[in-house]
């Protein structure tokens, strides 16, 4: 019995050092933020949201780049809580400033930067991402290669701030070395009962792909407070399309 | 050594400046007027005025009666100074020391210059020929002190080089105003008969301060050489440049490196001293077969940052075409601008270090994309949506207002509003369905309408209605309709925005 324990412990400790052999690192003490983001946390490894890690979101239409910019909003608005700015770097000015306090960010402090062509996008973000002093880094891209991303990847692990792509052409998926890869779309938005008009936005979050934990799919509400996360596992439709797409890759 | 200063004396320094940028003024009379104590007086008037019967402190009025075709200048405050900082900057080549002598003249410290022009007689006739030559009225004067010098240059009538320890007899015969006292004093001293400065000079010094005071015999002891009088000489700028000949033609990238940062040691060394950082910098490389290249690049916040700028420079040898080879390289910075001094790795995430870290990036981004790709927005006191923020290009900008958050705002606005097909209950129901881009949209759930009205100052047109809908897939538009319902033309629909 005691050596079932002991192996149980090696195993857990070996575990941890491979993780930390990939690239996850715990984090550093004093510097917890908790991203509010409930369950959605747990889907990691360690229980909690990697930020010195790229993340890859996939969006091909115009409503779901709209719903994933909300969604790296929020994450957004806690990485630069001691007030670190933050670069956007995109190839057409898209994002509407004005609108991003509503998610609780000055949008004055995301510097925007208009690159038109990938090579020169990648390039920037990895500069950007090398700089101690920001918080984090957007990307919206086109395509992205196993590469491309484990450069960036390298870039993050050493500096510890947070990277985000947006690949707009999900047709052309390949495997890359982000932490995870995320498909936010939007659902029909939150109203207390018998309200009229548009509530809160609420967001289907997919979590296609994450290194080392569980991908599942959850609901998030985004109310003036912070985001509300439920998960949707329960639902078997749509756990069947999940896995048909996990194999579709 | 015995001390030798020089006095210059412009007469009419305003005047000569005007006709030197307008030639076309010497053979008219010219008066330049001062507004004082409620009436306009002539502070400054040319040769020509004053041969028709024009004095200063003449009120303007007078002048006008007397010479109907006087040609009026407004004195603007301050020109003298600025034309005699200039004029002081070119004689720094006569004399390292040069002061401004407020209102109308400059003294140097000639001491140990002449001999270089072979004796004051050459070197006075040299200055006072080539400041006449650039347009200038102006007499000069050498003498052991700086006030007997001013004396000579305003009031001598006899010789302007007056031999040492000549000054006492030099000046008896002169006025008491030759000795730079104030108005009243010089009407006192007149009032008692003095017309001349021997006249009191040789009085016991107790009797002229009781009944003169301590600035007469101030001004008597300067123009003796009794006391010291300091002069505050003007300093020309060091220009922030560094320069690197090279022994053997440099032709290769590497060398180009080398010699970046030999000379971006030297130039930020010099910066770092002075607590100044560059904005600006062009590195000039002088190639044998005499043509000559150059590139430059620019900072976001100023900086004496080494390692920094040298990546900068490095990311533009590229553009460097070396042929032969380089023989000569000049470093030169432009847009000094002082320092943020910053409290080094005390906390490893300061603020300040964080702006420095993210300007550095910046840069390098901006060496690549172009000082227009990087963009910071603000808000701005519009409601028109196309117009309710601003592009800025500095990093330190505040916001002027703060951020709107009270109406709903798309996170997508798009540039131009696209045409949508949509049928909607009137007067002002938010749409059933609408087409776009050949998908129909039936609306479930709708907020609005938000009227928008064009700002009338700045263009014209029709006003927005403003209506935030939902599909029945859940994704969330912003679409508006312009103008009013009419009742022989269908209404125009757009669509403007994505929301989250």
């Amino acid at each position: 019995m005691e050596t079932t324990e002991k192996k149980k412990d090696i195993i857990t400790q070996l575990k941890k050092d491979i993780l930390r052999l990939e690239g996850f690192k715990p984090q550093t003490e004093g510097k917890e933020v908790s991203f509010g983001l409930g369950m959605l946390e747990k889907a990691f490894p360690y229980g909690e949201f990697p930020t010195a890690a790229v993340h890859e979101f996939l969006c091909d239409e115009e409503e779901d780049t709209a719903s994933t910019n909300g969604f790296i909003t929020t994450l957004l608005s806690v990485l630069m809580q001691n007030q670190q700015s933050c670069i956007w770097i995109s190839p057409f000015p898209q994002v509407f400033p004005p609108a991003l306090k509503n998610f609780g960010i000055h949008p004055d402090r995301i510097i925007f930067i208009q690159l038109r062509r990938d090579r020169d996008i990648l390039w920037a973000m990895e500069e950007a991402l090398k700089c101690n002093g920001l918080a984090a880094v957007v990307a919206e891209l086109q395509d992205l290669n196993f590469a491309q991303s484990r450069r960036l990847q390298l870039a993050v692990e050493n500096n510890r701030i947070t990277g985000f792509v947006l690949r707009k052409d999900s047709k052309k998926i390949s495997t890359t070395a982000c932490v995870a890869r995320w498909r936010i779309s939007p659902l029909p938005s939150f109203t207390e009962k018998g309200l009229p008009g548009v509530g809160f936005p609420q967001w289907q979050v997919e979590l296609l792909k994450v290194k080392n934990g569980q991908p599942s799919i959850y609901k998030a509400t985004a109310t003036p407070k912070g985001l509300i996360v439920k998960n949707l596992e329960n639902n078997q439709a749509l756990r069947d399309k999940f896995t048909l797409t996990q194999t579709g890759t | 050594m015995q001390k030798r200063y020089l006095s210059l004396w412009f007469k009419q320094l305003l005047t000569d400046q005007l006709t030197i940028a307008n030639p076309s003024l010497t053979e008219v009379p010219l008066v330049i007027s001062i507004k004082e104590r409620g009436r306009q007086s002539v502070k400054s008037c040319n040769n020509f005025a004053l041969k028709q019967g024009i004095k200063l402190g003449m009120t303007l009025a007078d002048v006008k009666a007397l010479v109907p075709d006087v040609v009026l200048e407004d004195d603007v405050e301050g020109t003298e100074f600025i034309l005699l900082k200039e004029l002081g900057e070119w004689c720094i080549r006569f004399s390292p020391i040069v002061a401004i002598d407020e209102p109308d003249g400059l003294i140097l410290d000639i001491t140990g210059c002449c001999h270089l022009w072979q004796g004051e007689v050459p070197y006075l006739r040299e200055l006072l020929t080539r400041i006449k030559e650039k347009g200038y009225q102006v007499r000069g004067a050498i003498a052991d002190t700086a006030g007997a010098a001013w004396a000579i240059a305003r009031y001598g009538k006899e010789k302007a080089i007056i031999a040492s320890d000549e000054h006492y007899y030099s000046i008896l015969s002169l006025p008491p105003a030759a000795l730079r006292l104030e108005n009243s004093l010089v009407q006192r001293l007149h009032k008692l008969g003095m017309y001349r400065i021997e006249n009191f000079i040789d009085m016991p010094r107790s009797v002229l301060r009781r009944r003169f005071g301590e600035a007469l015999l101030l001004r008597i002891a300067q123009a003796m050489g009794n006391t010291e009088e300091f002069l505050k000489p003007i300093y020309l700028p060091e220009p922030y440049t560094e320069r690197l000949p090279c022994l053997e033609p440099i032709r290769t990238a590497k060398a180009i490196e080398i010699v970046i940062q030999k000379l971006l040691e030297a130039l930020c060394e010099r910066l770092q001293k002075e607590g100044m950082g560059l904005r600006k910098a062009v590195l000039t490389c002088y190639r044998i077969d005499g043509k000559v290249v150059s590139i430059s690049i620019g900072t976001h916040k100023s900086t004496h940052h080494i390692e920094h700028l040298h990546q900068l420079l490095k990311m533009r040898i590229v553009n460097i075409e070396p042929a032969l080879g380089i023989e000569l390289f000049v470093l030169e910075a432009s847009g000094i601008e002082p320092v943020e001094i910053t409290q080094q790795a005390m906390w490893a995430t300061s603020q300040e270090s964080d702006e420095q870290q993210v300007a550095e990036v910046l840069d390098r981004i901006a060496m690549r994309a172009g000082k227009d790709a990087i963009q910071r927005y603000l808000p701005q006191e519009h409601y028109w949506p196309e117009r309710s923020i601003k592009k800025v290009n500095s990093l330190d900008e505040k916001p002027a207002i703060p951020w709107p958050n009270d109406k709903p705002r798309p996170t997508h606005l798009l540039a131009v509003p696209q045409k949508v097909l949509v049928s909607a209950p009137i007067p002002d129901y938010p749409p059933i369905l609408f087409v776009y881009k050949n998908k129909r949209h039936d609306i479930k759930k709708a907020d609005g309408p938000e009227r928008i009205e064009r700002e009338w100052w700045i263009e014209s047109g029709e006003h927005r209605d403003y209506y935030l809908v939902e599909d029945e897939k859940g994704k969330r538009y912003w679409l508006f309709r312009s103008g009013h319902y009419q009742a022989d033309q269908q209404a125009q629909w757009f669509l403007h925005g994505f929301f989250a």
